[in-house]
């Protein structure tokens, strides 16, 4: 039983990996005040970039950078067209979803099947071991684990999280008072992209060192839900990916009794019913998504 | 140091297509003095006040700040040099804190847990000047007078010198604007200069020591305090010579028309914001129900005109129980709505001609069987640009290109296509100019000749005291006071209870003062 337990646990906590850090990079990007529904192409996009030149240079590091580093140029061309050219947010945000997957899906042709000699590490982390799952992971479980508390540090005990908060809140307020809203957005959507582009690299470097095209299978859709559900909250988001991913892990378990198609739907209801709920919590609570949330800014 | 702290230089600034917002505006600002910029909407004021603050670039000419030419390119850079802007619409963010948005963007600020020192600050300087306001609270729960609060706070934060108020009264209570009135005197004493934005000749004479008057982006004149009264001021702002007196008809009430019973109404966020009110409204009588925005007023008219739903109480109209019908059937019982947002009535991309049948489309008269009569339409729709005196006089052009004053001309038009007995009417001139104000203001009392009953929900109390013949004072969703019209018109006595009363002052309250 306890094996059971903490096998659960320590695969939900390795799932939940990407999830977690492209809802906590699409959490900053919404409170910046843009919406980036191109997360799943960038996720991908990240994960061949990083396992080709992992691959071609026998070093993970090196693509984890790589990785990061092509999902955060995507993520630069959202913000160009939504920014800069003040273009339809939902349009531009869609076609870099279907333009990363087009892109990754015809450029690692070649890699599909590769095996990946050197992957990332694994470690032991003192006293942390010791509970049940944590035994030994992946070192992007325990970077996400922290990134979530960190980034929730920022965005709610600085002086910056009042800013990026504020402009997605009210551009024009922040204008006036000195700050360059196009700077602050800008910042968080490429953010936002290395978020999604590390998601990627954590899957096809670490989960399952290899490369193939769709292996990012919706996370970076779900991504977007969970933001909601997180209340556009860092911290609210590590419960909600969690959730997912143990949703997602006890689903597999109860297929020997439960029809397989009727447990796969799970993970993918949950949440749905979770946000309908939410929306009437929300607009009870005065907690909604940031007010100038997709509204590109432009002085009057 | 000189004693002209700012000069504008032939300051011309264009909006493209071919709006001139200013047109070679020249003046200068004296050290330690209120300065009121006197115009019209759309005289270019704000224009010129975001040019100072670096929000827009001017295409000509130059700004002057201490004997040296600036660019100031950004808000950033005005801040800088000592100067703060409150604008009209606020730039605060309801869902933050009072501290939150106080030190939004100050460098001088703690990187990491700002909260502690940040609430010190906003209470040290609340203190120093009478800003009443709590820190922590959240900005959407503020009065717009604590709203304009904050904005004040956080220019003294920034150590402005230099302040610009745009149309700073235009939210406030009377009492609330008198509470900013000292505490511009104050910054006044300390050698702070203030540039106070208006359209309102009658504020002029409580602050202002000098004053420059805009028309049409271009300076008319600048008088010292005292050497304009208030006649020739309106003539300056409108270039021509202008009645500011409305002759206000005789007229008798009659029968009771709108009867409200104890009527409670829900807002969006299923607060009641209407709180158990009951009113009376008689033929060819003009109510007036005062209140600052935001006191249930926008609720009550949309329960009246059918379009929200009570939560309880009744509203009768000429009898009829009419409580929570659908608008149609509210109109056909006689009642028109005028509501403030003229984008609640009008529908921009349509035409004139459109949008006045957009209610009665289904009047026999503008109909030919299923179809509409598009002759009729046209016919009825230049008798009513006509009689409106609409400028352009087209029935084809889309509503959108119409100015504020117009349009409201058409929206007016469009609620009296059915013939109403009881008229609703919201903030009717707001935004719209003195020319403009006094057609819907004479074409109200004309109304109110014919017979027809209107409740005249407004915030300005000027507007309620020139046509109404009864007051209500609307506070917090109840009725606080009413007041009838005396013979001889309202006294000063009158406007000053009724100015109180809009700021919860209650009626017992009043007697104990006196």
């Amino acid at each position: 039983m306890g094996s059971l337990i903490s096998g659960i646990i320590g695969r939900t906590l390795a799932y939940s990996v990407p999830l977690l850090l492209a809802t906590l990079g699409e959490i900053y990007v919404e409170r910046a005040g843009v919406l980036n529904l191109g997360i799943e192409g960038m996720m991908s996009l990240g994960a061949l970039v990083a396992f080709a030149v992992a691959f071609s240079f026998s070093n993970p590091w090196f693509g984890v950078v790589a990785g990061g580093m092509a999902a955060g140029g995507a993520a630069l061309l959202h913000a160009l067209c939504s920014i800069t050219l003040r273009a339809n947010q939902v349009v531009s945000g869609l076609s870099l979803g279907m333009l990363g997957m087009g892109i990754s899906g015809v450029l690692g042709r070649n890699f599909e099947g590769k095996v990946l000699g050197a992957t990332l590490p694994v470690y032991r982390m003192p006293f942390l071991s010791s509970l049940p799952g944590f035994e030994k992971h992946n070192v992007f479980v325990y970077l996400s684990l922290g990134l979530a508390v960190f980034l929730w540090f920022v965005l709610f005990r600085t002086r910056w999280g009042i800013v990026i908060r504020s402009v997605g809140e009210n551009p024009a307020a922040c204008d006036a008072m000195g700050i360059n809203v196009s700077t602050v957005r800008y910042t968080c959507v490429v953010f936002g992209g290395v978020l999604a582009g590390l998601a990627g690299a954590y899957l096809s470097l670490g989960y399952r060192p290899s490369w193939s095209y769709g292996m990012t299978g919706g996370i970076g859709w779900l991504s977007i839900a969970l933001t909601i559900f997180a209340f556009w909250n860092p911290l609210w988001g590590l419960v909600g990916a969690y959730l997912f991913g143990l949703l997602y892990q006890l689903s597999f378990r109860f297929q020997a009794h439960v029809s397989p198609e009727l447990l796969n739907t799970l993970p993918y209801v949950f949440p749905l019913i979770a946000l309908s709920f939410v929306s009437r919590l929300a607009a009870r609570k005065r907690i909604g998504p940031p007010a100038s949330l997709g509204v590109p800014y432009k002085r009057e | 140091m000189e004693k002209e702290i700012i000069i504008f230089r032939g300051i011309t600034k264009r909006f493209p297509p071919d709006i001139l917002a200013n047109d070679r505006v020249s003046f200068a600002v004296e050290k330690g003095t209120i300065h009121v910029v006197l115009g019209e909407n759309g005289a270019g004021k704000t224009t010129l006040m975001n040019i100072l603050y670096g929000i827009h670039q001017p295409d000509e000419g130059s700004i002057l700040l201490r004997g040296r030419e600036v660019r100031i390119t950004s808000p950033r850079v005005a801040i800088e040099l000592g100067i703060g802007m409150v604008h009209q619409h606020f730039r605060l963010i309801p869902n933050h804190r009072v501290w939150e948005n106080v030190i939004l963007g100050f460098p001088r600020a703690p990187r990491f847990f700002p909260a502690a020192r940040a609430r010190e600050m906003v209470r040290n300087l609340s203190q120093e000047y009478g800003l009443d306001v709590d820190p922590d609270a959240y900005v959407w729960q503020l009065s717009a007078g604590e709203q304009q609060r904050v904005e004040i706070l956080k220019t003294l934060l920034r150590k402005a010198e230099i302040l610009i108020l745009d149309e700073p009264t235009s939210v406030l209570t009377p009492s609330d604007a008198e509470k900013l009135f000292s505490v511009l005197q104050k910054m006044k004493e300390e050698g702070r200069t203030c540039l106070f934005i208006t359209h309102k000749f009658s504020e002029v004479r409580e602050v202002g020591d000098r004053i420059t008057i805009l028309r049409k982006g271009r300076v008319v004149e600048t008088v010292a305090k005292g050497e304009a009264d208030f006649e020739s001021l309106a003539t300056m702002m409108v270039g021509e010579k202008v009645s500011l007196f409305l002759e206000k008809p005789l007229v008798t009430p009659g029968e009771p028309l709108l009867q409200v019973e104890d009527l409670w109404v829900l807002d969006d966020r299923g607060f009641p914001r209407v709180q158990g009110v009951s009113l009376t409204l008689r033929e060819g009588e003009i109510v007036g129900v005062a209140g600052v925005v935001g006191n249930g007023q926008r609720e009550l008219a949309e329960a009246l005109a059918g379009l929200r739903t009570p939560l309880r109480g009744r509203v009768f109209l000429k009898g009829n129980d009419l409580t929570g019908s659908s608008p149609r059937n509210v109109r056909e019982a006689g009642l028109g709505y005028v509501p403030e947002d003229r984008r609640m009535s009008l529908i921009g991309d349509l035409t004139v001609e459109e949008n006045l049948i957009l209610r009665d489309y289904q009047e026999p008269l503008f109909r030919r069987g299923t179809f509409l009569d598009w002759k009729r339409v046209r016919e009825y729709a230049e008798n009513v640009i006509t009689a409106y005196r609409i400028v352009p006089p087209l029935p084809r052009l889309p509503v959108r290109l119409l100015s504020g004053g117009n349009r409201q001309r058409v929206a007016l038009a469009q609620a009296l296509v059915s013939r109403p007995q009881v008229l609703v009417v919201a903030n009717p001139t707001v935004g719209l100019d003195i020319l403009a104000t006094g057609f819907i203001h004479r074409l109200l009392l004309s109304l109110q000749e014919e017979g027809v009953g209107i409740l005249l929900i407004s915030g300005d109390l000027d507007e309620i005291l020139t046509l109404s013949d009864r007051i209500l004072v609307l506070y917090r969703g109840t009725i606080v006071g009413e007041r009838e019209r005396p013979k001889s018109g309202w006294t000063e006595e009158d406007r000053r209870e009724i100015g109180m009363m809009m700021g919860g002052v209650t009626e017992e309250h009043l007697v104990v003062g006196k």
